[in-house]
């Protein structure tokens, strides 16, 4: 038997409302609010049984419409590279520092989506991004922490 | 009161001030184009900037900075799809497709007249109802608030669905549990964090409308990159400049624009429920009153699914003055810094204010008009230039897209917690619009999870628990008896295509 996405979609939204309802009915409340009309439980105790009958109801009703895809136009490779650039960038924001992770990471996007035009890549990578913190930090006064500016004296 | 107005025109138009609402004006607009960075925030900067000045001065600089904000909000929301703001998300559903078909410049123009028209109808509404209104605002209770979130999450799932009522429902319920992450709002007993400190304050809204909105729209470019239905056509620069608005068009905007002012100034006046309802209420009745053929461009750019947020958003921001100024209730984020501002300049906000201080109630009545007429004048001309930002190739503007999306939640927090779990809900996203799950019901049912957990405590420990309160008082029957209406259509149509 083939599952259709979109109903595998509702399985997995009904596995997720399963594990909220339970974890819902786990959440502590003070021992005078265990009996009250309305505490931290009640609320996500009914969005679990009303997930658990919105996915019941889509797997168990026939599809009205279908969502076809074409799996021969999707472009998985690109896409982990973004996603992948991305988790590496998060990664190491912190450590780096803004500035730097934020041109590297725009650098190494440009290039993974094929662009090799380098002097372009620099400008809108290193000095846009520059000009970008003077506008935040530098103008309107917003805080933008990078320790590694901070460190070598640019950054108050 | 044409004394009161009359005073306030001539402290609005003196020349300091309206130097003030050209700067105002166009700081907003940087501001609010920024990720991150609303309203809100934008008013929050001129603060420090307006205690320097005469109270009425520093008002007029920040209605001109509020307005600016929401138009740059919107003009992010119409380019990239990144709403910065709840209250620009539904300008987004058909702003963004039209941006898409190369008419960008078009967008922002309707968009533009169409703020301008709600905020020029509900400033007249201000100055002929403001006080008899605020009763109207009192009259609403939790039950009734409660009544008119679960109207609007309906509506948004069966107006934006495109036929998939129950997969808008499952988003909506998705939305809520997201809003329940973090400390419970009364007794703040952390809940669904597993332990984990950085969601104990629980997930931010910028957060969850990049990922879904910006994050998740250029990770979907680059995935169906290869499909020929989606191949990105060649843009002529003129048009996707072009802010000309045929008569077709002027007559569509002239329908939409009354009924939505009406109504968003309407939905603005109660405190609390604010532009991002009105918006998404607008948006959804918009649908229900144009014709089948129009119907169907809802969500692929048509000019009445664009006019009817943009409005109402815009008489929202009005209404919610008349909580502010004449009750001294805050109804939004907005008017609550506002509130402080004024607190700042020793004037207290309230049923006296208007007699007390009656240039200080006329003129910010009067700046917030001519606010609006500075940015329309200064912001038509600046239109083709912002709307070539599509112009640039896509190699460059998806990693910009992500780069805009990234900075909005550093911005917020410093943790790179929060660009884990945002690429995450993004990747997950992308994969839930491929198979037309929508993503608007989630952000509403997010914005609206917290206020929503507090109007039904209220209701339920009023009523002792028992669920009598949803039909005890008429307002709330009949909020009620209008959602059931649309549950009720939406299977009625089901079975009447079915059969």
């Amino acid at each position: 038997m083939r599952i259709s996405p979109t109903k595998f979609i509702s399985l997995l939204f009904l596995v997720l409302s399963v594990f909220y309802l339970y974890t819902a009915y786990n959440i502590q409340v003070f021992a005078f609010d265990e009996n009250a009309p309305f505490n931290a439980r009640t609320f996500p105790i009914y969005l679990g049984w009303a997930g658990i009958i919105l996915s019941s109801l889509k797997i168990i009703l026939p599809e009205k419409v279908t969502t076809e895809v074409n799996h021969k136009y999707l472009d998985y490779k690109s896409l982990i590279y973004l996603i992948i650039i991305s988790l590496i960038y998060a990664a190491v924001i912190l450590k780096i520092g803004y500035f730097i992770s934020t041109s590297l990471f725009l650098f190494a996007s440009y290039y993974f989506l094929g662009e090799r035009r380098w002097g372009l890549m620099f400008i809108l990578s290193f000095p846009f991004v520059a000009a970008f913190m003077y506008l935040l930090h530098g103008l309107l006064n917003i805080y933008l922490r990078d320790p590694f500016l901070k460190y070598i004296g640019v950054m108050g | 009161m044409i004394e009161g107005i009359l005073i306030g025109l001539s402290t609005a138009l003196s020349l300091t001030n309206i130097l003030m609402v050209m700067v105002g004006c166009f700081a907003g607009t940087i501001i609010g184009m920024l990720p991150g960075l609303g309203p809100m925030t934008a008013i929050a900067l001129m603060i420090p900037i307006t205690y320097g000045f005469d109270p009425s001065t520093g008002l007029i600089l920040m209605a001109g900075v509020y307005y600016g904000a929401v138009f740059g909000g919107s003009t992010s929301s119409i380019l990239l799809n990144a709403p910065g703001i709840p209250g620009t998300v539904a300008t987004a559903f058909d702003g963004y497709p039209m941006a898409q078909q190369g008419k960008a410049g078009k967008a922002l123009a309707i968009a533009a007249y169409s703020s301008f028209a709600g905020g020029t109808i509900s400033a007249i509404f201000l100055l002929v109802a403001a006080p008899s209104l605020s009763k109207v605002s009192l009259a609403f209770r939790s039950p009734d608030y409660f009544a008119l979130m679960i109207l609007g999450l309906t509506a948004i799932s069966a107006f934006s669905s495109k036929g998939q009522f129950l997969k808008a429902m499952m988003m909506v319920v998705l939305g809520l549990m997201l809003a329940t992450v973090g400390q419970d709002s009364l007794s703040d007993i952390t809940r669904f964090t597993f332990n984990n400190m950085n969601l104990t304050d629980g997930i931010s809204f910028v957060l969850i409308v990049m990922a879904t909105f910006a994050m998740s729209e250029a990770l979907t470019i680059i995935f169906r990159g290869k499909d020929p239905n989606r191949a990105a056509k060649q843009i002529s620069l003129t048009e996707l400049g072009s802010i000309k608005v045929n008569k077709e068009e002027t007559i569509k905007m002239a329908k939409t624009i009354p009924r939505s002012s009406i109504l968003g100034f309407l939905i603005g006046v109660l405190p609390g429920a604010g532009a991002t309802i009105a918006s998404f209420l607008a948006y959804g009745m918009e649908r229900n009153y144009v014709n089948e053929e129009e119907k169907q461009k809802f969500g692929k750019g048509s000019v009445h699914g664009l006019s009817a947020p943009e409005t109402a958003n815009n008489a929202a921001c009005s209404g919610s003055f008349v909580p502010l100024l004449t009750l001294g209730i805050p109804g939004s984020g907005t008017t609550a810094v506002m509130l402080g501002a004024l607190l700042g300049f020793g004037i207290q906000p309230g049923p006296r204010l208007y007699q007390t201080n009656p240039e200080i109630f006329w003129s910010v009545i009067m700046s917030m008009y001519i606010g609006m007429v500075v940015l329309l004048i200064l912001n038509l001309p600046l239109i083709p230039y912002i709307a070539r930002i599509l112009a640039v190739p896509r190699n460059y503007l998806i990693p910009l897209i992500l780069f805009f999306s990234v900075t909005g939640i550093y911005l917020m927090s410093f943790n790179n917690f929060d660009i884990f779990l945002m690429i995450g809900i993004a990747v997950i996203a992308t994969f839930l619009r491929l198979y037309d799950f929508p993503m608007p019901p989630l952000i509403l049912a997010f914005v609206l999870g917290g206020l929503m957990e507090e109007t039904l405590r209220r209701s339920l420990l009023i009523s002792d628990g028992s669920p009598n309160f949803l039909w005890d008082r008429p307002i709330t029957l009949i909020i009620l008896l209008i959602t059931i209406t649309i549950v009720g259509w939406q299977i009625f149509s089901t079975f009447r295509k079915k059969s």
